[in-house]
């Protein structure tokens, strides 16, 4: 026998390898989902992202024009007299003073970013920013309408959203008071999807009540300048709190954000992946398994050993390829999906007033399928290794098949994931993504896998004794082949250590942030003039006309502002309200510190957030900017803030007052006194405000709200894992349908020693029951520790924040359960197939 | 009738087409219904006849009235003998906007300024604009002296010097020239009208203050696309405020303000209708002593000699001048063709002012500027 020519080899690929795929349809398919799967959250997590922080960026550049630097404040702004000692630099050549001001809209949900500019600044620095005058009857214009305090300029996506048209009537509200602006013009040259106004800065000054105040000044230094010397200049005359950037760096720090959940969705598409590339790995073991004598035979015939390999990797890379095109279009319908139904941010609110378009990323996308393709291929290498290895002779020989399934305990190596896993969780994060936490789980996770074969033998020899031919078969089956554990287990364990970790962590996290609500909000009513960056807000009289509503007890005030604390970090939110010296707060880290002579310093409460981002402890001095000048102020206490995630200082609202000289406040919180009719009273309040100026809202209320935020975020994260659980379970399924096809000598040989088919079905009932039993246990008790890590380490250091651990045991518990009953139904039916012909021909088939 | 107008309508688009970027041209009849509407909800004060005219205090600002502006033109002469001319001018805006707002950055008062400089070499003009809102420091026209300025750009008059001279200075940057120049009055202002009170139509509400500087030595130094050059010559100022626009009808204008060689000064206009007559004419013929004799409508006109055509705007510019003032035949010749002021990319007006040199009888007995407007091709949409 001369052998297969080479050229045989390709015609051989299709004929013996890839045919192969269509016999096992349903094995094959399910791989297929699977990685398509991956591919395509993976893929749209990644467009969404791109698309939405591209756009935010742009948006942040075309705004900042030719300006080399943006000298920024808190939101409060700072004095107007620093423009023009800026203006007036050597170093400057041209500056733009702006005035940013997030205009609540009454009668539309959403406010309004309105830009109050000096026309013939940002001609010289921002030309994109410039208003373009409306043409009125017979192309008249009014060449000073940009000057006009009544004038408005709406960019395209703002007049869209809007529904407002030139020349209509724009209300806006400033404090509890109510403008009506016009709208002048439009400004062309915003991009697509950005939504803002512009109007003159006087204007904006007078009528928002920021007289003397800037949030921004927009720097071109003049040419020749040594950039790094004129910033640090232009840095020695800015008063605190306020920091010159270079645009770039402004929208990195906004970017940065939203960094760690990206990284976070971006992780779960990878587990979808792997979980792909383990299917393909099961479903081509098995295959081998099954193919072993034909294999053999091909062999014996003189195929050579590489085309074997290679047309073994070629089954698992088809796979890998096909699911990858699914993926990639899947991918792109669920993008458009998501920025139809959730929003560009997928329900997190990082990226507000940004509609991207969605747009066809070539590189991105054959990255994409590439990453399929290999998950293809890693599944099918090591079976495919396996089935080259098998000497010819010895495999046509029968029986051989169950070799293969021997698989032995791993301790040691299962222990030394263990350890690496602790290790990993001792790692500070890396550019403020928790790398080494990611880590720490997929060592749990292999170190789970590993652990399988020992925990078969240990559980197996725990049941010894059990009554029952059934049982005990299905048993001796397992102990003597804890591959086949191995190979229909390993899915189930990361699957449920994965789901099980999943619902720890979100069910301590929804449970905590309740607490926090609750510790938040402790009054009967909140009135709220505007969210806490807009315009609306309330004044001293209209706090006396709420407080001397008959049944209200009392009222405090709450200012919210931000400050910028360095030119490094994003600035901070500023919370002042009445704290009763701290036990208002939610407090992780009671103020313990010693009291030395250092107590006239005020004290301020720092978030978690903040206490990690600046390195601030109890005990410690903090300065703040206030009224434009830098006070110090000691850190009485650490609490705990799932709001604001680049950090927030609260302080007594007394302090607050006294040092910033800011009256305003943007809400109240009203208590009743006993006994007292909630709805009378807030009918009397609601009555005191002219229709749409306030909104009124409980506690119980802003906690359902809230808690609905927070389930719309986690929305995609239970969505993704119950794809997970599902691959899972059809791994238990293809597992048994391929072993149960390779054991159907066996179960001939069990029904001539008298056994029924549907004790044959009970077996494998069993069988599969008992597989998934400690699959599951054992995912259980890996997903507790990956529960751990990801609340201790991968949460606090990619949000700041802690919380308390709570299982939800009823919840695990029945979800063991009915897995362990599919994994049995699954194994049962898969298992039919195999026992259909009759026993004479199964037993038959042995040589 | 002897009051003369002057160069109301182009002053008022020039100011009001600063203010309204990237748009194309409007029709005269259109700025001045905006400019009334801007007054409107401001009060301000009348032109009257009979006030009497202050130095050096009527030099500087008077915020109150609607417009005001300070013109300066000449030329200049280098080391080698090359001849180029130069304008700069600083209007002031009140646009009654804002007055209640305590704002510093309430847009109460705008400056606008344009600049340019006529090179032969360089074949056509090259000019530069500012405007600002009125922000001190940074930019402003200060009261009682001339004190007018964008950022570095700036006209401002230095008194005070030994011999009683009156000494301007102004300094222009642009990116394609720069210059710094020194203009020295030594007689004292001449004022048009009836002293000073200029009346623009029949009716006495239409005026304005405005006195005149011709005759000023300049001493400076210019830079021309890099090069620095020290320069003398001579200029004209013109300094001029009013509240009140002129009545419609007015298409455009021709004017000139002319050095006589002999110590003298020439000015002179016409103000011409839709159909290309004058509506109006007039000037002021000064002697060295500074005798001024005031020029009525008959005393004055203008006949086109010779025409060039701007291959940008497509506008035709009568660029030399037959001229019949008071008896006596002149003739005017631009210094280049080219001298078109085409800012249609930024402030929208296009007119041409360049300096001109003035004949009799073939002999060049003075030299200026000329200023012609509303030949450019209007859109109209």
């Amino acid at each position: 026998m001369s052998g297969l020519a080479p050229g045989a080899g390709r015609a051989a690929l299709g004929s013996i390898f890839l045919a192969s795929l269509r016999q096992r349809r349903m094995a094959t398919l399910l791989s297929l989902v699977a990685i398509a799967l991956g591919v395509a959250l993976g893929l749209a997590v990644q467009l969404i992202q791109s698309s939405a922080l591209d756009e935010f960026g742009r948006g942040m550049r075309r705004l900042a024009g030719e300006a080399d630097l943006q000298v920024l404040g808190s939101r409060g702004g700072f004095d107007d007299t620093l423009y023009l000692t800026l203006a007036q630099m050597p170093e400057v050549e041209a500056a733009s003073p702006v005035l940013e001001i997030e205009a609540r809209l009454p009668g539309h949900e959403s406010n309004l970013r309105v830009l109050g500019i000096d026309l013939f600044r940002v001609a010289q620095v921002q030309p994109a920013l410039l208003p373009q005058v409306r043409a009125e009857r017979d192309n008249a214009r009014d060449r000073l309408a940009a000057l006009r305090p009544d004038a408005i300029f709406l960019s395209p996506a703002a007049r869209v959203a809007l529904r407002t048209e030139d020349g209509e009537l724009l209300r806006v509200q400033s404090g509890l008071e109510e403008a009506g602006l016009q709208v002048a013009g439009s400004i062309a040259a915003a991009g697509v999807g950005e939504r803002f106004a512009v109007m003159d800065l006087g204007a904006a000054q007078q009528l928002f009540g920021r007289i003397g105040t800037l949030t921004r000044i927009d720097l071109r230094l003049a040419p020749g300048v040594e950039r790094r010397e004129a910033e640090a200049r232009i840095a020695a005359r800015l008063p605190p709190g306020v920091a010159a950037l270079a645009p770039e760096d402004s929208a990195a720090q906004s970017a940065g954000l939203s960094r760690a959940y990206r990284v976070n969705l971006a992780m779960l598409a990878a587990i979808a992946l792997l979980t792909g590339a383990f299917l393909v790995f099961s479903t081509q073991l098995l295959s081998v398994v099954r193919r072993r004598q034909e294999f053999a035979l091909l062999r014996a015939l003189g195929l050579d050993r590489r085309v074997l390999l290679r047309g073994l990797l070629a089954e698992g890379a088809f796979v890998g390829l096909v699911g990858g095109v699914l993926g990639v279009v899947l991918g792109y319908g669920l993008t458009a999906l998501a920025f139809r139904v959730v929003g560009a941010d997928l329900g997190a609110g990082y990226f507000r007033g940004v509609s991207p378009e969605l747009r066809f990323q070539p590189l991105v996308s054959f990255a994409y399928l590439m990453l399929g393709v290999v998950a293809g291929v890693a599944g099918a290498a090591l079976p495919a290794r396996e089935a080259t290895r098998i000497a010819p002779a010895r495999a046509l020989h029968a029986g051989d098949e169950m070799e293969i399934l021997q698989a032995r305990p791993r301790t040691a190596a299962a222990l030394g994931c263990l350890m690496l896993a602790g290790l990993a969780c001792l790692l500070p994060p890396w550019q403020g993504v928790p790398v080494a936490g990611y880590a720490a789980v997929a060592f749990l996770l292999a170190a789970a896998v590993l652990l399988l074969p020992g925990a078969t033998r240990w559980a197996m020899g725990g049941l010894a004794g059990r009554r029952g031919v059934l049982a005990e078969l299905a048993q001796a089956r397992l102990v003597a082949a804890p591959g086949q554990v191995v190979v229909a287990g390993a899915g189930v364990v990361a699957s449920v250590a994965l789901a099980v970790s999943m619902a720890i962590m979100v069910h301590s996290f929804r449970l905590s942030v309740d607490d926090w609500l609750r510790t938040m909000l402790p009054a009967d009513l909140y009135l709220r003039a505007s969210s806490s960056a807009a315009s609306g807000h309330f004044d001293a009289p209209s706090v006396a006309r709420v407080a001397a509503v008959a049944g209200v007890a009392a009222v405090r005030e709450i200012r919210f502002e931000t400050l910028r604390l360095s030119a490094r970090h994003p600035p901070v939110t500023l919370i002042a309200r009445p704290l009763s010296g701290g036990a208002g707060l939610p407090l992780v880290e009671p103020g313990d510190f010693p009291r030395d002579g250092l107590t006239d310093r005020p004290p301020v409460w720092v978030s978690e957030a903040m206490a990690d981002l600046f390195a601030l402890g109890p005990g410690d001095f903090l300065k703040l900017p206030l009224g434009g000048l830098a006070h110090e102020f000691r850190v009485a206490g650490v609490w705990r803030d799932y709001a604001r995630q680049h950090g927030a200082v609260a302080l007594e609202l007394e302090d607050y007052r006294r040092l910033s000289g800011d009256g305003r406040s943007n809400d109240l919180a009203v208590e009743f006194v006993a006994g007292a009719d909630p709805a009378r009273i807030s009918t009397a309040i609601a009555a005191l405000f002219e229709p749409g100026r306030i909104e009124l809202a409980s506690p119980g209320e802003i906690r359902a709200l809230s808690l609905a935020i927070f389930d719309r975020t986690f929305f995609i994260t239970w969505l993704m894992e119950a794809v997970a659980i599902l691959i899972g379970l059809f791994g238990i399924a293809t597992t048994f349908a391929a072993l149960s096809i390779s054991r159907t000598k066996e179960f001939g040989m069990l029904r001539h020693l008298g056994m029924v088919r549907s004790q044959i079905g009970r077996l494998l009932a069993h069988e599969g029951a008992l597989t998934a039993a400690i699959g599951v246990a054992l995912g259980c008790v890996a997903g507790g520790a990956v529960a751990l890590v990801l609340i201790r380490v991968i949460n606090r250091q990619s949000f700041h924040w802690s919380m308390d651990v709570a299982i939800p045991v009823g919840l695990i518990a029945g979800f063991a359960g009915l897995l362990v009953v599919l994994a049995a139904l699954a194994a049962r039916a898969s298992g039919a197939a195999a026992m259909r012909g009759s026993a004479v021909q199964a037993v038959r088939e042995d040589w | 009738m002897r009051g003369y107008g002057s160069r109301w309508p182009g002053v008022l688009r020039i100011v009001t087409l600063a203010l309204w970027c990237c748009a194309p041209l409007g029709d005269t009849a259109n700025a001045r219904a905006q400019g009334t509407q801007a007054g409107a909800g401001a009060i301000f004060p009348p032109v009257v006849e009979g006030r009497a005219l202050a130095f050096p205090a009527d030099t500087g600002a008077h915020p109150d009235f609607r417009t005001e502006w300070w013109y300066a033109t000449g030329w200049l002469a280098d080391d080698e003998g090359g001849e180029r001319g130069f304008q700069v001018t600083f209007f002031r805006v009140r646009t009654g906007i804002g007055e209640d707002n305590p704002s510093r950055f309430a847009p109460r008062q705008l400056i606008l300024a344009h600049a340019a400089l006529a090179d032969p070499a360089e074949g056509r003009l090259l000019h530069a604009e500012r405007s600002a809102r009125a922000l001190e420091p940074l930019a402003g026209a200060g009261t009682g002296r001339t004190d007018a300025r964008i950022d570095d750009w700036t006209l401002k008059l230095e008194t005070g010097g030994a011999d009683g001279t009156d000494r301007y200075r102004t300094r222009v940057r642009a990116d394609a020239f720069a210059f710094d120049l020194e203009l020295a009055a030594h007689s004292a202002p001449i004022l048009n009208g009836r002293a000073g009170y200029s009346q623009k139509a029949p009716d006495p509400v239409n005026a304005s203050y405005y006195y005149s500087r011709p005759q000023l030595a300049v001493t400076g130094e210019i830079e021309l696309r890099g090069t620095r050059r020290a320069v003398r010559g001579h200029a004209w100022l013109d300094h001029e405020w009013s509240s009140e626009l002129m009545p419609a009808g007015a298409q455009g204008w021709d004017w000139i303000g002319i050095n006589l060689h002999d110590g003298g000064a020439l000015m002179a206009f016409r103000m011409r209708d839709a159909a290309g007559q004058a509506l109006w004419a007039g000037g002021t013929l000064g002697v060295e002593t500074g005798e001024a004799r005031i020029l009525t409508p008959e005393e004055v006109r203008f006949q086109p000699a010779r025409h060039w055509r701007s291959a940008r705007t497509g506008a035709e510019y009568p660029i030399a001048w037959q001229l019949e003032i008071a008896g006596r035949q002149f003739e005017l010749r631009a210094l280049m063709d080219d001298q078109e002021l085409d800012s249609r990319g930024s402030t929208g007006a296009v007119y041409w002012e360049g300096a001109v040199r003035l004949f009799e009888h073939g002999r060049e007995v003075g030299q200026g500027y000329l200023e012609m407007t509303g030949y450019a091709d209007r859109l109209r949409m």
